[in-house]
């Protein structure tokens, strides 16, 4: 009955001064939907990355055994030439290109003649959009759609190269509940078409909800393999308890609010999208945010809330502008970023790969990089200061680094996510605005952002906080804006605010009536 | 969060022997690069030295490499900072024939003093990169194009000020790349003191800025490299600083006046580079545009000072060259921006931008100086020596790719 299509066995793999994975076993059976959980930095990516040969054989210890032989793949080819597709954690399309495109990239659907033969292509691309449930066009560029069907788009490409055993690393972090029931449903399809999927996870009630076993990994060691349909089913605390290595009693923390004068207030706020200047993207939006209070800001994609918050912030998205900004109470122009910083403001971006992080350079200098005002004197910078603001850090939000030299680009998903945290945390603002701060982030780590966060409002800051997932607003908010289609169409106290009535908010079209 | 988290692997002492020591050198970071780049030049100089037989480092010959190569280093420097901050620069070859023009005319028809003449060529050369400045930063046209235009544009303009030669200028103007610092502490046999001395002031400032920057370090706990490395290191330095010194205390000359002012510029711009909010707001928007901006850094002001600075950079490498020549040429500076981009890249900066070091550029160019004087002391006929350099830039930076895959840090 143990018909396994994988056995990973003894895996380690090291990096420079790290050991990533150590004696790492996994066994998938043929057929079902395996998950993999463990905290940030445990090793799951770099796991994934062994399997389909993005660390080529060689560069690690220990035997993958494929459908019964041992496989020693060369690069990624070699893997998709046995069946094995992986979808990246950070999603891999060119954005210029069409879906079509995209699909059939290194795969070219060619004619006779040895050309591109684009009619085979779109309606090929066409045949798999529908299995995937996409009702777009083939030729529609990747950059015009959302991230859900992006998602839905690399599906699609797995699924083209005949895919045997399909590698999910996070698919769902970035998509709203809506976009995630969909694409789960959709593994759940292939699955009873006999394709095995590995899911990579922080979404603990996914998992629950998808997987037959589930294996966790903490430190780079393989910790045990839960079977999620055994004679006691799993439940999320019981994963909890795998990973961190001991119960969690509270998801959210005690917070009570001691709420003083108001710190920001947005009034009639309208942008225009920054290229098509006749689309309203936020329509005459207000909200008010006071001190020592945590503000929830929810909305389905698409509803513009990061566009509200980037446009506040400096003017950094959007196109014709209007309204007004009273920073305590006084009207203030921030009409650029440095001006927003200098006036008490910060945002923490949810795409930290192309809007948060220099990659590139080091954890300390990504940490300072909002404030080295702060740091440095006469346009010297006090390096010693630096590495240990960046050291403190380092211990405060446990960002797994083995030091703060290290570039932000080796870290793993999550603790990238706390250095975004982390600078804007040093740069000391009077309102913080989070955008979908946990992203990524595993639950014990989520417990100590939102520890900050309210240590953040007992201080006296107001923190505004975006976020797709609802539980999470509902948790930590003292009050809960909703905003649909550009406009505020709620305001939710904490006493009153449910899961329903904030969807009912999300969901409210423009002429008041819910959708 | 509970302990266990914190465990960044800690390896037990065995564990830690098997991890390769390409990997463990790794950990330290760029560093490891910045030394391949070292040792690949120590690796051409005695290669040259063995095949010139020992010509190569006679004094004579060292001194002159320093004269012949300093516009190289000179415009690396600026160069770098361009390519670090993902520009390009191909107008500074244009510009230093330009602004030797506008230096050797105000000398010669204007009958300025050469000390005013320089400094009308440094406002020229800061005025050229205001110029292109403004069209890359505040217009947003790319670099490449806005060079391109201007590479044309003063070339253009170097033809028309200078027609084909200006001649005739002042011995002191002159002096300046072919001349040395006056010995006044006279010899000790037949080295000059004033070299001696200069070698050694350097190499105990050099000292002591590691040894306190390694004190720091480890007051604070951060990580710094072991004592081994670190005393290796400065034997090696200091072994290199002596060589140069000795050799060059023999020369005709003692110490070059170029290689003054390169070596105050390289202090300069590292420190500039290294240790100010400008030097990391370059590094930052090199490494991730958006991102800087989304930090309040101002892309637009770092965009054109860069230029302003090369455009200023140009016209030292305008007065070096038109001093060497002895008269403005309107043909100078001929491929000089591709000189300064091969340094550049060779010494490891990304095309793509945010990586690259000033140390790296200079070392690129010393590595091409010392690939010119080795091969024309051996008589290498000058069409292949340009084929011969273009090979190695090519395996330089594919060397430098290739080690750093292995290394497991693509
Ligand atoms: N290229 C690399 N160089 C050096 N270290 C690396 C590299 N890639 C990963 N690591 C390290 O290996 C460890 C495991 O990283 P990995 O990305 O596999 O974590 P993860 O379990 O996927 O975490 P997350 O949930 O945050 O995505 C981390 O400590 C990380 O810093
Ligand atoms: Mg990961």
């Amino acid at each position: 009955m143990n018909d396994h299509i994988l056995e990973m066995r003894g895996i380690t793999k090291r990096f420079p001064g790290v050991i990533a994975l150590q004696d790492v076993t996994l066994a998938v059976r043929r057929g079902e939907v395996h998950a993999i959980c463990g905290e940030n930095g445990a090793g799951k990516s770099t796991l994934m990355k062994v399997l389909s040969g993005v660390y080529p054989h060689g560069d690690y210890e220990g035997d993958i055994v494929l459908d019964g032989k041992t496989v020693e793949f060369r690069g990624i080819r070699d893997s998709e030439a046995e069946g094995v597709v992986i979808i990246h954690q950070e999603l891999a399309l060119s954005p210029y290109l069409s879906i079509a495109e995209n699909i059939f990239l290194g795969n070219e659907q060619l004619s006779s003649r040895g050309v591109v033969d684009w009619n085979r292509t779109n309606a090929r691309a066409a045949d798999l959009l529908r299995q995937v449930g996409l009702t777009e066009r083939p030729d529609t560029r990747v950059m015009d759609i959302g991230v859900g069907k992006q998602q839905l788009v690399e599906i699609a490409k797995a699924l083209s190269k005949e895919v045997k055993l399909l590698i999910l690393d996070e698919p769902t972090a970035a998509l709203n509940d809506e976009d995630s029931a969909h694409l789960l449903g959709l593994i759940r399809g292939l699955r009873d078409r006999g394709i095995t999927s590995i899911i990579i996870s922080h979404k603990l009630n996914e998992i629950e909800a998808i997987a037959d076993s589930t294996t966790i990994i903490r430190d780079g060691r393989t910790i045990e393999t839960l079977e999620m349909h055994g004679a006691e089913p799993v439940s999320e605390e019981r994963i909890i308890r795998g990973m961190v290595g001991r119960s969690l009693d509270n998801r959210f923390p005690e917070h009570t609010p001691s709420i003083g004068a108001e710190v920001l207030r947005i009034e009639d706020w309208t942008v225009h999208h920054p290229v098509d200047q006749s689309r309203l993207v936020v329509d005459g939006a207000s909200i008010t945010v006071n001190r020592g209070e945590i503000v929830g800001l929810a909305g389905l994609m698409g509803a513009g809330r990061t566009e509200l918050a980037m446009s506040v912030f400096g003017r950094s998205y959007g196109s014709r502008i209007s309204g007004r900004v009273f920073k305590d109470g006084k009207p203030v122009h921030l009409h650029t970023v440095d001006q927003a910083i200098k006036s008490g403001l910060a945002y923490a971006t949810e795409d930290r790969k192309h809007y948060g992080l220099n990659l590139i350079d080091t954890v300390q200098h990504n940490v300072s990089a909002a404030a080295l005002d702060k740091l440095s004197r006469g346009g010297v910078v006090d390096r010693r200061q630096e590495g240990t603001v960046a050291e403190r850090f380092r211990k405060d939000l446990n960002i797994k680094t083995h030091t703060v030299q290290a570039f932000v680009g080796k870290l793993s998903g999550g603790n990238q996510q706390k250095v975004v945290l982390s600078k804007w945390i040093y740069a000391d603002p009077d309102v913080l605005i989070l955008d979908e701060p946990t992203r990524g982030i595993d639950v014990g780590a989520k417990y100590e952002i939102y520890t900050i966060i309210n240590k953040l409002a007992e201080q006296g800051k107001g923190v505004l906080v975006i976020s797709s997932e609802l539980p999470e607003l509902l948790g930590i908010c003292d009050r809960i804006y909703t905003l649909s289609q550009g406009r505020v169409t709620g305001e939710v106290p904490r006493a009153e605010a449910t899961q329903e009535r904030l969807m009912q908010y999300m969901t409210m079209e423009k002429d008041g009536k819910a959708s | 969060m509970s302990v266990d988290m914190n465990t960044t692997p800690n390896l037990p002492a065995g564990e830690r022997a098997r991890v390769p020591l390409s990997q463990r050198l790794g950990g330290l970071g760029g560093n490891a690069r910045q030394y391949g780049i070292f040792g690949a030049l120590v690796v051409i100089i005695l290669l040259f030295q063995v095949l010139t037989d020992g010509k190569l480092l006679l004094a004579n010959n060292v001194a002159s490499l320093f004269q012949q190569n300093a516009y190289v280093m000179i415009l690396a420097i600026g160069m770098v900072m361009v390519i670090v901050a993902g520009h390009i620069d191909l107008s500074v070859g244009s510009v230093v024939a330009f602004v030797g023009g506008i230096v050797a005319l105000s000398m010669r028809d204007l009958d300025l003093p050469w000390a005013v003449a320089i400094l009308i060529g440094l406002a020229a050369g800061a005025l050229v990169g205001a110029w292109q400045g403004f069209w890359v930063a505040y217009i947003g046209i790319p670099a490449f194009i806005v060079t391109l235009a201007g590479m044309l544009v003063f070339r253009g303009l170097a033809l028309v000020l200078v027609g084909e030669t200006v001649a005739g200028l002042p011995p002191e103007f002159i002096s300046i790349a072919g001349g040395s610092l006056p010995n006044v502490l006279g010899f000790v046999g037949n080295a000059d003191v004033v070299t001696l001395v200069i070698g050694a002031v350097a190499f105990l400032a050099l000292a002591f800025t590691q040894v306190r920057a390694r004190q720091s370090m480890r007051k604070h706990n951060l990580h710094a490299e072991p004592v081994g490395v670190f005393i290796t290191k400065l034997v090696l330095v200091a072994l290199g600083i002596g060589a140069l010194t000795v050799i060059l205390s023999f020369s005709a000359g003692g110490t070059p006046i170029v290689l003054v002012i390169v070596g105050v510029l390289v202090v300069v711009y590292s420190f500039l580079m290294g240790r100010t909010v400008f030097g990391r707001h370059i590094y930052a928007i090199g490494g991730n545009r958006a991102a800087a901006a989304l930090s309040g850094v101002s892309t637009k002001r770092v965009d054109f000072w860069i230029f302003v600075n090369i455009g200023v950079l140009a016209a030292v490498a305008a007065i070096v060259t038109t001093s060497r020549a002895g008269a403005a040429i309107a043909a100078a500076g001929q491929n000089y921006e591709l000189d300064a981009i091969a340094a550049c890249f060779i010494g490891g900066a990304a095309v793509t931008g945010g990586i690259g070091r000033i140390s790296g550029a200079i070392v690129g160019a010393l590595i091409m100086g010392v690939l010119n004087m080795g091969l024309s002391i051996m008589a290498v006929d000058p069409a292949w020596q340009q084929a011969i350099k273009g090979l190695v830039l090519l395996l330089a930076v594919a060397f430098d790719l290739l080690n750093k895959r292995r290394a497991g840090t693509r």
